[in-house]
């Protein structure tokens, strides 16, 4: 009951907040159709499938859900800053209270913008399959590190600097360390390693290889992926317990 | 019958005690008024009796719950008015009512009710539909004391209640607080010495952590041989006349 109360106050914050809106929602379709305009313009006979749908789309999907370190970090940061958390934390509501009800809106939202992103792809040539659903939920561990990045930096920096590291800095990361806007392959070493040994290229190829049905490709990258979700929401869970500890 | 028992309540951070061995009974349906300077200790005590610190030494009883022990059940019978304006900026004065109600156990149908009563008191129905964050400073204020209320606490906290409200705002707050006094046990922080006078039944000077003298305002000048609460104040807070 309080889970939910408090999950859907928090789902309401995010949403009337056009920027959350814009970055959450439109930005992979603004994405999607630059991509789709730049795999247009290349020569069908140069056979460069780079920008294809099929290789963009999933990417787009999985860099979506870098916003949400942005999205948890602010909220908390903002409510520790105007007092409303010493509010809450002085409430019957627990620690598990707290860490679902700021997660659960942001989950349903990976769920809710990769729905779209796949849907406005499958508009672009991209087949929607048995195996977007697949896809979209594959998404979700994804969404739980960025949401964890984002409580463990809200927990303790103010909203001006969750909003450079969790706005500009992690996005930056994710995006160019996920092979979304370049492949590794093209750029190759020392990148290529240090983008292998983070989780934001596993994600892209978790994805990639769902859309593709690749099934068997994907569970090393989930793992990987799954593993950094563990470690960074459970270092989230402590700082945010810690918080309410000791206010 | 004694609403809040304080013993030995003691609060460090590293090298520096907030608050040291703290010992203090307040009668259900008092108002109690926390006086000190800046770094007294009266937020940190606040802070401990609402749950929200662990005290590093010490215990005290909320209605017969010891908040060491079952801080839980004390939380379910407190609620606190921060120094700061505590409202959710994008949910409307009605949502910030009841989340606060539901939060604190009300089904949604007696959510309603208590935000329809709280909006009526604190003359809120005007903008009942309007985000919290569009408001000005007062009624925010006026927000954040209505959502203390809602769950109907039997203890309440207001940790300076009126600052930075106008005069007009402030004189209201007084009589909704005088209102309140019997029905709720109120502890309160305040810088200004006249709302401490006019508001309050007894008077807890605190200095460097510890609390230097109790009584009503007239026991506090007599025992200071003083003129006036403020001439109290300056004597027990080592301050010259």
């Amino acid at each position: 009951m309080k889970i939910l109360l408090f999950a859907k106050r928090n789902t309401k914050e995010i949403l009337r907040d056009p920027i959350n809106l814009f970055f959450g929602l439109c930005f992979p379709i603004v994405l999607l159709l630059l991509f789709s305009v730049i795999h247009s313009a290349i020569p069908a006979d140069a056979n460069n499938t780079m920008f294809s749908i099929e290789k963009t789309a999933p990417g787009i999907a999985t860099f979506g859900t870098a916003f949400f370190a942005l999205f948890s970090g602010m909220l908390l940061a903002k409510d520790r800053m105007t007092s409303f958390l010493m509010r809450l934390f002085a409430s019957p509501m627990t620690a598990i209270d707290f860490l679902i009800g700021y997660t659960l809106p942001l989950l349903a939202m990976a769920v809710a913008q990769g729905f779209i992103t796949f849907l406005v792809a499958s508009l672009l040539g991209l087949p929607f399959s048995i195996n977007t659903p697949l896809a979209i939920l594959f998404l979700l561990p994804i969404a739980v590190l960025f949401v964890g990045l984002g409580l463990l930096c809200g927990s303790f920096l103010n909203d001006k600097a969750v909003g450079g590291i969790c706005g500009a800095l992690l996005t930056n990361i994710a995006g160019w360390f996920s092979g979304v806007w370049i492949p590794l392959d093209l750029i190759g070493g020392v990148f290529k390693q240090t983008a292998e040994l983070l989780p934001f290229y596993h994600s892209v190829e978790a994805a990639k290889d769902a859309i593709s049905g690749n099934f068997a490709g994907i569970i090393p990258h989930l793992v990987i992926v799954s593993g950094y979700a563990i470690v960074f929401y459970t270092l989230a869970a402590l700082a945010l317990r810690r918080k309410i500890r000791d206010e | 019958m004694n609403a809040i028992i304080i013993a030995n309540l003691t609060k460090k951070y590293g090298t520096l005690t907030a608050v040291d061995n703290l010992n203090l009974t307040i009668k259900r349906g008092e108002l109690f008024s926390l006086l000190g300077l800046n770094g007294a200790g009266k937020t940190t005590t606040i802070k401990m009796l609402s749950c929200l610190i662990q005290p590093t030494d010490g215990d005290a009883m909320l209605l017969g719950d010891s908040i060491m022990e079952n801080p839980n059940a004390v939380k379910q019978k407190t609620n606190i008015s921060p120094q700061e304006t505590a409202v959710a900026p994008n949910l409307t004065v009605l949502e910030n009512l009841e989340l606060i109600a539901g939060i604190y156990g009300q089904n949604a149908e007696t959510s309603k009710k208590s935000a329809e009563k709280m909006s009526s008191r604190f003359g809120l129905n005007d903008v009942l539909g309007k985000k919290a964050k569009t408001l000005s400073g007062g009624m925010q204020r006026r927000l954040s004391i209505a959502m203390a209320l809602i769950s109907d606490p039997q203890i309440l906290f207001f940790d300076e209640p009126t600052l930075g409200l106008d005069v007009l705002a402030r004189r209201e707050l007084w009589a909704l607080i005088k209102q309140l006094k019997k029905q709720v046990t109120i502890i309160l922080t305040s810088h200004y010495l006249e709302e401490v006078e006019a508001l309050s039944d007894r008077i807890g000077v605190m200095t460097k952590g510890r609390l230097a003298a109790v009584g009503t305002s007239a026991e506090l000048t007599e025992q200071t041989g003083t003129a006036s609460l403020e001439d109290a104040f300056i004597t027990l807070s080592g301050g010259a006349l």
